[in-house]
């Protein structure tokens, strides 16, 4: 069970003092920071960022109790929320670790609808904040050296309860009497633009109309970088629903949102969500465990859009999640988890090692695990497990991992060519600027395969080389389907498989159908300048691997003995240092002249008077074969 | 352009011409009856079978005193041919002691004499070639390897009687199938015809090769021919040229045609209800779904290393594609099997053979419409055994056309001679009587024969011509990439 766990929290959260009786906490999900408030601010606030350049501490008067505190983004201005009438701004200098902020503040209260009260604010830049009342949004730039504020944007609307997606700048507003319609606005720099609204569909229509849509049911995130609104939906004895679901509306920039995904849970309760990895994450609190979601991946046995679980539910690794109402555990978007309650905030995160064994569709791990950020050793490790196995009928799996491999390759080598071919013809004219391509690690390419997979492979003893042959070609053959130039080490890979089961026929076969031998030249690194035939790339390639008898083997294969360089062959077999294998080499040669002249001796063309030397001084005088006698 | 087919008549009014003929066909071992009156246990079979046994018995004899008297002129290269006015004999000694002997009547013509005379005999001693009919004659022999094993192996198992039985089984039906008037140049090289493929389209055959094995792991070799022409071979060169000669001599042409009959033509075999697939066995059951059917299959003998090893052979076939499952034949093959082979390369081979005519299409389209050559030429490559001749029609089980005179062909056969005696490379160019030029090329293991028709041109125009068609036509005359 253990290390089935897919989903852990990490190994270093951050610290801050639990929320008491005298410690308040208070979250800011735009800037990731923890507010411990002690005594008000009296006796200090602490806070602490997702690393330590973001944690500060200082001091302020209590003027009453902190409902909410907000750093704006670069903790250029902190915003204390004491009041539903009113909000404090403070300018800080964080040159200094403790802070005695009370003297630089002024307080903001002339809120544009009298009697309104403050649900809450976001700030969306450095000086730039939204205030949400309940009767419509606000939009104001701060001016903390003159102490004033200006008005930019607002508009009336009654309001209920407001979500803030600090990723994208984008408030969602509750409204109406059911609070089902959502408002969305989106902010960039001085800008306030209404998106187009829409509609949560209800379970149950109540009546009287009454507050029936809770903010705790909506969440926004991005995922695959496109905004969505999640709405849990409950089940319903009335309705026709048996459990419950999340149905992720789509919200575009511009055009109107759309219900997009519906995520099948299968079971009832009380859930929390987050985003990991553009996975969406539901914890269930009854069972303590949790269930991911990955909406690109397409259920062949669903409905268009309708998602079950990638993987069985499985707690989240090494703790449980008691989301009991009397414990202090919250979930933030996308992937945060506090306990204030004993101090830690935790990232969630997904391990991918565990999800190996849970999704036995191979094909299915790999569109999974080919979309997630830390595949790359993950996915070469499924490539050779599905190579050890050796099970029957393992090449068509074989086949579809590396066609999905290759698509990804192929996905990144285009893009990397059309950025090369833009940056080759100048800086284009006015239009966007090319990106270049970014490799992730989800682009295995042919010496990762080559390094991590196939040669380790080709070594393994016990596997039959018609599996190992097949494994190679197969790859091949989807490199050449996704027109992916092969890499020579392949070929050679191939090669050496053959020549070491004697499979000669096999090896020209190739060759005839230009298989093994393309534009790359088969050889790094050989003295020769040009290399007229295929044979002699293939003895090259077996000599510079010190296979001397396959290389003489082969050649003897193709009938091309008598004409080869005896030399060549001799270097090969005295740079190996195995005596047993000069002295055959020697000897073949020897025998060789003795056919072909009737002498044993060799021409001094053929350049071999160190290596009868050499021979010599291994085996003595007596050891050459003397001349027959006529 | 003219076809000529053997036989064929001669111009001449009432001159008849006969092309060569099979006049006797023996096997022997002189080991078997040293001694006198035992003579006739020396043969092993004798066709024609109605001969006089001491004419037979004279026949073997004197075989047996050529072969040892021209021994005492070269110990290790006796005679392997004899030539006479009347006809030519070749002798062969494919294992120790045992001979096989073929007698060919030399082609004659008849010419009718007047005032009642008989006819006139002229023998064309000069017409045959050793090399043509020496190959065929150990074709014979690697024919009946590759169905029985060798000859020794047929006397451990049963000694003499079980091998005459085998070899009178065997040759008195192949004997049959010899047509020695057309037996010419593509008889001495033994080729295969390799069907041109892209390298995308042969890696798919490969993959489904790879995988049919796996799923059926009893399967040890495949071999998969599109069009009669040989794609892959798992099986040894050796092997599969004698097997690729059974193949598209016998099997195939044996069951073309059902496929070429009409849909109501009774020769169409029987069609399982909803045709997912185009697949059938070509040997083995000819119908699955017969519940008297039969799941035995031929048996062949491949080389392995020192011995030799014996193999169902399953040849399966959709449409044009035929893949050929050899299987261990200590394995029993069963009904079970056969229709889990079925389903499995059945839909697999249907969908791979449209693609290869797909694909092909696509590559004459490129290489140009489907013109015939302005020339003629057969090619032979000695490393892959890789031949290609657009001399030769379509084979079918019973003669085979060529289009080109037969004069043509002897002297294509001539120059293969003549390249034979030589390692070196080498270029032959001969004007024929008949206005045509003959080329041949030898280079680096491959043999080039063309034949051109330019009446006029002299031998500096000939070979300049023949070099350009090299540049062009030979570069990639093989595979269309």
């Amino acid at each position: 069970m253990s290390d089935e766990h897919y989903l852990e929290l990490c190994d270093n959260p951050v610290q801050f003092e639990n929320a008491s009786s005298v410690n308040n906490v208070f979250f800011d999900e735009a800037n990731k920071q923890v507010f411990a408030v002690r005594s008000g601010g009296a006796t200090g606030v602490v806070v602490k960022g997702p690393d330590d350049k973001n944690s500060v501490a200082f001091r302020m008067d209590d003027k009453g109790e902190v409902k909410c505190i907000k750093f704006s983004i670069g903790n250029k201005i902190l915003a204390v929320q004491r009041t539903s009438k009113a909000v404090m701004f403070c300018q800080m200098n964080l040159q200094c670790v403790v802070l005695e902020v009370s003297c630089l503040c002024f307080v903001f209260r002339s809120l544009q609808t009298k009697n309104a009260s403050v649900l809450g604010f976001c700030w969306t830049n450095w000086n730039e904040i939204v205030f949400i009342t309940d009767q419509g949004i606000e939009f104001y730039q701060v001016f903390p050296d003159k102490r004033s504020v200006k008005l930019l944007k607002s508009q009336s609307i009654n309001v209920n309860w407001y979500q803030y997606c600090p990723e994208t700048a984008v408030i969602l507003l509750s409204t109406t009497v059911q609070g089902n319609v959502l408002q969305p606005f989106a902010f960039r720099s001085g800008t306030m633009s209404k998106m187009s609204k829409f509609e949560i569909e209800l379970p149950v229509v109540p009546k009287p109309a009454k507050l029936s849509l809770s903010e705790r049911d909506i969440a926004m995130a991005t995922i695959y970088g496109q905004l969505y609104v999640m709405y849990l939906k409950h089940h319903s004895r009335t309705a026709n629903s048996p459990s419950a679901e999340v149905v992720l509306y789509h919200l575009p920039r511009e055009g109107a949102c759309k219900k997009s995904h519906v995520l099948k849970l299968n079971t009832t309760g009380k859930f929390a969500l987050n985003i990991v990895d553009n996975l969406v994450v539901v914890h269930h609190q009854s069972s303590q465990t949790s269930l991911i979601f990955d909406i690109r991946l397409r259920e062949p046995d669903c409905a268009v859009n309708t998602h079950q679980p990638v993987l069985p539910a499985r707690s989240i690794h090494p703790y449980r999640i008691p989301l009991s109402d009397s414990s202090s555990w919250s979930v933030f978007q996308p992937d945060i988890i506090i306990s204030a309650s004993e101090g830690y905030l935790w990232y969630l995160q997904v391990k991918l090692p565990p999800t190996v064994n849970l999704l036995q569709d191979k094909g299915k791990l790999m569109d999974f695990l080919l979309r997630r950020r830390d595949c790359k050793m993950v996915i070469l490790s499924v490539c050779s497990q599905i190579l050890e196995g050796g099970e029957k009928g393992s090449l068509p799996v074989v086949a579809t991992v590396f066609d999905k491999l290759n698509q990804v390759y192929k996905e990144y080598l285009e893009a990397e060519q059309t950025y090369t071919l833009a940056m080759e013809s100048g800086p284009s004219r006015g239009s966007a600027a090319q990106k270049r391509p970014v490799r992730t690690q989800a682009v295995i390419d042919q010496s990762d395969m080559y390094t991590h997979v196939l040669s380790a492979f080709t070594e393994r003893k016990g596997v039959s080389h018609k599996f190992i042959i097949a494994v190679l070609m197969e790859y091949i053959r989807s490199l050449n389907q996704f027109q992916i130039t092969v890499q020579h080490y392949l070929y050679e890979l191939v090669i050496k498989t053959l020549v070491q089961h004697n499979l000669f026929y096999m090896l020209h076969q190739f060759l005839q159908y230009h298989v093994l031998s393309d534009s790359k030249p088969l050889v790094r690194a050989t003295p020769q300048p040009r290399l007229s035939t295929a044979n002699d790339e293939i003895v090259e390639v077996l000599l510079s691997k010190q296979q001397v008898l396959g290389a003489l083997r082969f050649i003897r294969s193709v009938g091309g003995h008598d004409n080869v360089s005896a030399r060549k062959f001799l270097d090969a077999a005295q740079q190996t240092g195995d005596q047993m294998l000069f002295y055959t080499v020697f000897r073949f040669f020897q025998q060789r002249n003795q056919r072909l002249r009737g002498n044993p001796a060799f021409n001094p063309g053929e350049h071999c008077e160190e290596h009868v030397v050499h021979f010599k001084q291994l085996f003595g005088e007596q050891a050459l074969m003397k001349p027959a006698t006529v | 352009c003219e076809v000529y087919a053997a036989p064929r008549m001669a111009t001449g009014m009432q001159e008849k011409q006969y092309t060569p003929s099979l006049l006797s066909f023996f096997i022997y071992n002189p080991s078997f009856g040293p001694r006198e009156g035992e003579e006739e246990k020396k043969i092993l079979f004798y066709h024609p079978c109605d001969v006089e046994k001491n004419e037979k018995i004279r026949n073997v004899g004197l075989c047996e005193a050529i072969v040892q008297f021209t021994r005492t002129f070269c110990p290790t290269k006796p005679a392997k041919s004899l030539h006479t006015q009347k006809n030519r004999q070749f002798f062969f000694e494919p294992e120790d002691n045992f001979w096989i002997v073929m007698v060919v009547r030399n082609p004659m013509i008849e010419k009718p004499n007047k005032d009642g005379k008989p006819p006139t005999i002229e023998y064309q001693e000069e017409e045959i070639l050793d090399t043509v009919y020496g190959a065929v004659l150990r074709q014979c022999y690697s024919m009946y390897k590759l169905f029985n094993g060798t000859f020794g192996r047929a006397m451990e198992a049963g000694g003499v009687e079980l091998l005459t039985q085998k070899l009178e089984k065997f040759f008195y039906r192949y004997l049959q199938t010899l047509h020695l008037q057309s037996c010419d140049l593509l008889d001495v090289f033994g080729g295969i015809s390799f069907f041109p493929l892209d390298k995308m389209t042969y890696l798919k055959i490969q993959s489904f090769v790879n995988r049919v094995e796996e799923s059926l792991s009893l399967v040890k070799y495949t071999a998969f021919l599109y069009n009669d022409q040989l794609i892959w071979s798992g099986l040894e060169q050796d092997d599969m040229r004698i097997l690729y000669k059974y193949l598209t001599t016998s099997l195939f042409p044996r069951h073309s045609e059902p496929e070429l009959a009409g849909r109501d033509s009774p020769l169409r075999p029987e069609v399982a209800g909803n045709l997912l697939h185009y697949g059938r066995f070509l040997t083995g059951p000819a119908n699955l779904k017969d519940p008297e059917a039969k799941f035995r299959f031929p048996k062949i003998f491949v080389n392995k290393e020192d011995s030799y090893e014996e193999l169902h052979l399953i040849v399966y076939k959709a449409m044009s594609a035929a893949a050929c499952f050899m299987i261990s034949a200590s394995v029993e093959l069963t009904r079970e099997f056969c229709e889990q082979l079925d389903s499995l390369v059945g839909p697999q081979l249907t969908l791979l053979a449209s693609d290869i005519c797909e694909q092909f299409n696509i590559n004459r389209r490129i290489s140009g419409p489907d013109k015939e050559p302005q020339f003629k030429f057969i090619y032979f490559n000695h490393m892959n055994l890789a031949e290609k001749s657009t001399i030769h029609m379509r084979k079918t089980a019973s003669v085979s056309l060529t289009s080109v005179h037969p004069d043509l062909m002897k002297i294509l056969g001539d120059i293969n001679c003549d390249f034979a005696r030589v390692d070196e490379d080498e270029e032959i160019i001969v004007k024929a009587m008949t206005d045509y030029w003959v080329v041949g090329k030898k280079s680096d293991q491959r043999e080039l024969y063309v034949i051109l028709n330019q009446k006029n041109a002299n031998l500096i125009e000939v070979n300049e011509e023949v070099k350009r068609l090299c540049a062009t036509q030979f570069n990639n005359i093989f595979f269309l990439d």
